[in-house]
């Protein structure tokens, strides 16, 4: 497993407390569907039917996947994939 | 996993009180946002960083994905957290809205509000209160200005 995610604080508590998990796949979608084979729960908080959920951000070797095809962002061995929270409200 | 230590007070500079209020004033009509920064587990906030307000709004924020980016790679590289997000109000009351307790994603950090309904841009009276926000649970926390 080669691609490296990381984690923020609020979502810890689906792996158990781990900054980072390991993952596999060709796209966003398809490492955060196995990640969330080994931390169920964590998928939900990160996608939704339309795709990313609107106040998490997701980076791929620093780039916002916003850009790069959001879930369909192309993934491979050595990246690293960071999670971030917006930080946000009203 | 928790914050490291629940504490019931934010023990906060004169000077970060000030520059937030001073912050809030500033954006005035819209809402200013940012965050002061300390030692990963400290609980001690130390550098004050304004935001973007991304939204530009007088009822929204949201900080720029791109610049938080930026902070959360030189946090990481310096081992820092952030201690406290501020964000100001610019009608209302200094207490949490419905949105900003749904959209909380820093359990770490104490939520300080600013609101400058009273006085906008000038000076006057200016509320500023801090919370942290647990699980969509708010609870309000004594202040403790040090020199």
């Amino acid at each position: 497993m080669s691609i490296e995610v990381r984690i923020p604080t609020i979502l810890r508590t689906f792996t158990g407390g781990a900054k980072a998990v390991h993952g596999d796949g060709a796209t966003l979608l398809q490492v955060i569907d196995d990640v969330e084979a080994r931390h169920p729960g964590l998928k939900e908080r990160l996608v939704e039917e339309q795709g990313l959920r609107r106040f998490v951000n997701v980076y791929v070797n620093d780039e916002d996947v916003r850009f790069a095809g959001g879930l369909q962002a192309p993934t491979a061995d050595g990246d690293v994939v960071v999670v971030l929270p917006a930080v946000a409200g009203g | 996993m928790g914050p490291t230590s629940l504490t019931a007070v934010l023990k906060i500079a004169r000077g970060h009180v000030d520059a937030m209020i001073s912050h809030a004033r500033a954006d005035h009509p819209d809402e200013a946002c940012g965050v002061i920064i300390g030692a990963a587990g400290s609980n001690q906030p130390t550098r004050l960083v304004q935001m973007i307000n991304a939204d530009r709004s007088p009822t929204f924020f949201r900080f720029d994905p791109a610049e938080q980016f930026r902070l959360y790679q030189e946090m990481d590289a310096n081992d820092e957290e952030i201690v406290v997000v501020y964000h100001s109000h610019t009608t209302t009351e200094a207490y949490p809205s419905r949105t900003d307790i749904s959209l909380a994603a820093e359990p770490q950090a104490h939520y300080v509000l600013v609101s400058t309904a009273e006085s906008g841009k000038q000076d006057g009276p200016v509320e500023v209160r801090s919370y942290r926000i647990l699980d969509r649970v708010v609870t309000e926390e004594e202040i403790e200005i040090t020199e």
